[in-house]
């Protein structure tokens, strides 16, 4: 089964990391990468770009507002994620567990859902499959 | 949050499964740290083992520990100082493995490029060939791959006796025959680790086409194969054969969302939904194809496996593959691994690029040969370009024929519908 694991950093965090050499990030990050593939479960993962690059569309009120940032607005930063392909749930926490990240991070992990988990006779899931494959993202 | 709510798990049950996700994770390891110190695969072994029992008889009490790894390397190692002491072999290398113990604090030291040999040398200890392939398969799942007995034969449905008789003889063979805990020379590298990916493959091809039982599939262990193969891959990443046949489980894998239907009937890959294969597989088939060649050692009998079965993955429908690249690498593939069962496939690809009639001379020659006489490989694939000739009567003797050889109940029934439809058609 796979599971996502996401990252989530609040500000203390975020300001703990601008305190650490990059190097020294990459490099524990890195290292756990490399665990993850040499144990054989690591099947995607990407990260994510600062998070004042980005920008926050709020459906609070009647209309879609657009705003740019999310400092001041959410508490948790979503950084990047892990797609794991292990044997159970436990498996998924255990390697969580392993992450080196420190106090004001988090981690998130859900599983993943695949065609089983869906009708597979329902025509916008159906629809749904034949764009994944044109987009080659499935 | 508190350290101790952290670590300590809700329930026993959750306890046992954290336990078993350690073992899953660590247990080569620990294995193969404990058979560097001892020099005795079979003991360290059964050690591990036993620090697996006193951790399920624990952790439920204390909490799963911060580094699981560590404790049951140094539970193992405790286990095998009091069996040396049991055995009165009070040598230098015990009094140097205590006072390391005594020495040792929370945490040994880690070494990921000792770590990384010492898992590669249990690898091909379990794999070697003075064992048998079924021995090599057990050993393989039961060390490197951490599962236990009784998941090992339910997933190749044969009673836990068998297993355990088999690793059990099989740790007995490795001693007796004095096979050292090394990676081998260079001059046998090649042929041992094809030993490896072989028995890899072996496990892989059980879990996508069971050859026994109701199942046509046992996912979990075809993904266990995945699991392991990207881990050898990973241990002997110059090696091109271990990125092939990465490749090629991935791309086999990506079809296993479409293999079977609703009511688990098998689907032929002309009716598959291709939409339903997994594109993330088939990229990363890719990625580990490209691994393989940028060694620039050329492909191997995976690689070019892989390189045929990705041609099917990136097809939009049967019509729209590239028939013609697939014959010329069957033909590629026949001249390295000659094989009866490549020569059908390329009469499969000849019959798909050039007409039934090619093909079936072909298919026939091979008949005359007498190879594949057992199977229902032969004779299905007759029938098929025996009905695509508009030869019904001759189809239908040949569906009938393959079904009577099909041990797959799943696969059976397949070939006596085509039986059906041979004549109607």
């Amino acid at each position: 089964m796979k599971y996502m694991l996401i990252m989530r950093a609040d500000e203390r965090a975020v300001e703990a990391y601008q305190d650490m050499p990059f190097d020294e990030v990459i490099a524990r990050m890195g290292a756990y990468n490399e665990q993850l593939m040499k144990a054989g479960v690591m099947v995607g993962g990407e990260g994510l770009s600062e998070a004042d690059e980005g920008f926050v569309v709020d459906f609070d009120g009647e209309e879609p507002l657009v705003t740019d940032g999310p400092y001041g607005e959410v508490k948790e930063l979503f950084n990047g994620f892990w797609i794991l392909e292990v044997s159970s749930k436990e498996e998924a926490a255990e390697w969580a567990k392993r992450c080196p990240l420190g106090p004001g991070s988090k981690l998130e992990v859900r599983r993943v859902t695949g065609p089983e988990d869906f009708p597979a006779d329902n025509e916008w899931i159906r629809k749904e499959e034949g764009w994944r494959e044109e987009l080659g993202t499935k | 949050m508190t350290d101790a709510t952290t670590r300590r798990p809700p329930d026993e049950a959750a306890a046992r499964r954290a336990v078993a996700a350690v073992w899953r994770i660590e247990s080569a390891h620990v294995v193969a740290t404990l058979t560097r110190m001892s020099g005795d695969f079979d003991l360290a072994e059964e050690m591990a083992q036993e620090a697996l029992v006193e951790a399920l008889e624990q952790w439920p009490r204390t909490g799963v520990p911060r580094n699981g790894g560590a404790w049951l390397t140094t539970t193992a190692k405790r286990r095998l100082i009091d069996t040396w002491r049991r055995r009165e072999r009070l040598d230098e290398r015990y009094r140097a493995l205590a006072r390391d113990l005594e020495q040792a604090t929370d945490a040994p030291g880690y070494d990921p490029d000792r770590i990384d040999d010492d898992v590669l040398r249990l690898v091909f200890t379990a794999c070697h060939p003075v064992l048998s392939r079924e021995a090599r398969v057990a050993l393989t799942l039961r060390v490197v791959g951490g599962l236990t007995t009784e998941e090992i034969a339910r997933a190749f449905v044969v009673p836990v006796a068998t297993v355990q008789q088999r690793i059990v003889r099989a740790k007995k063979t490795l001693g007796a025959a004095h096979v050292p805990f090394a990676v081998p020379e260079r001059d046998e590298f090649a042929e041992r680790l094809g030993s490896v990916l072989g028995v890899l493959y072996l496990i892989f091809n059980e879990g996508h086409s069971a050859s026994s039982g109701e199942e046509l599939l046992r996912p979990e262990l075809g993904r266990e194969a995945l699991r392991l193969a990207r881990m050898v891959a990973e241990l002997v990443p110059a090696e091109p054969e271990a990125h092939g046949l990465v490749a090629l489980m991935e791309f086999t894998a990506a079809r296993f969302p479409a293999r079977v239907a609703a009511d688990g009937t098998p689907v032929l890959l002309a009716d598959q939904d291709r939409s339903r294969w997994d594109h993330g597989a088939i990229a990363r088939g890719r990625a580990a194809l490209a691994r393989a060649d940028a060694t620039g050692r050329g492909r191997g009998a995976y690689g070019l496996q892989a390189a045929i079965a990705e041609c099917h993955d990136v097809a939009a429908s049967v019509d729209d593959t590239d028939w013609a690249r697939i014959v010329l690498l069957y033909e590629a593939l026949g001249r390295i691994a000659p094989s009866p069962i490549v020569e059908l496939n390329r009469a499969v690809a000849v019959s798909m690029a050039e007409g039934p009639a090619t093909a079936l001379r072909m298919v026939d020659a091979l008949a005359a040969s007498g190879a594949l006489r057992t199977t229902h490989l032969l004779p299905s694939v007759r029938g098929e370009l025996l009905a695509r000739l508009g030869r019904g009567d001759e189809a239908r003797a040949e569906f009938l024929d393959a079904a009577a050889r099909c041990g797959n109940e799943r696969e059976r029934a397949v070939l006596e519908r085509k039986a059906a439809d041979a004549v109607t058609a």
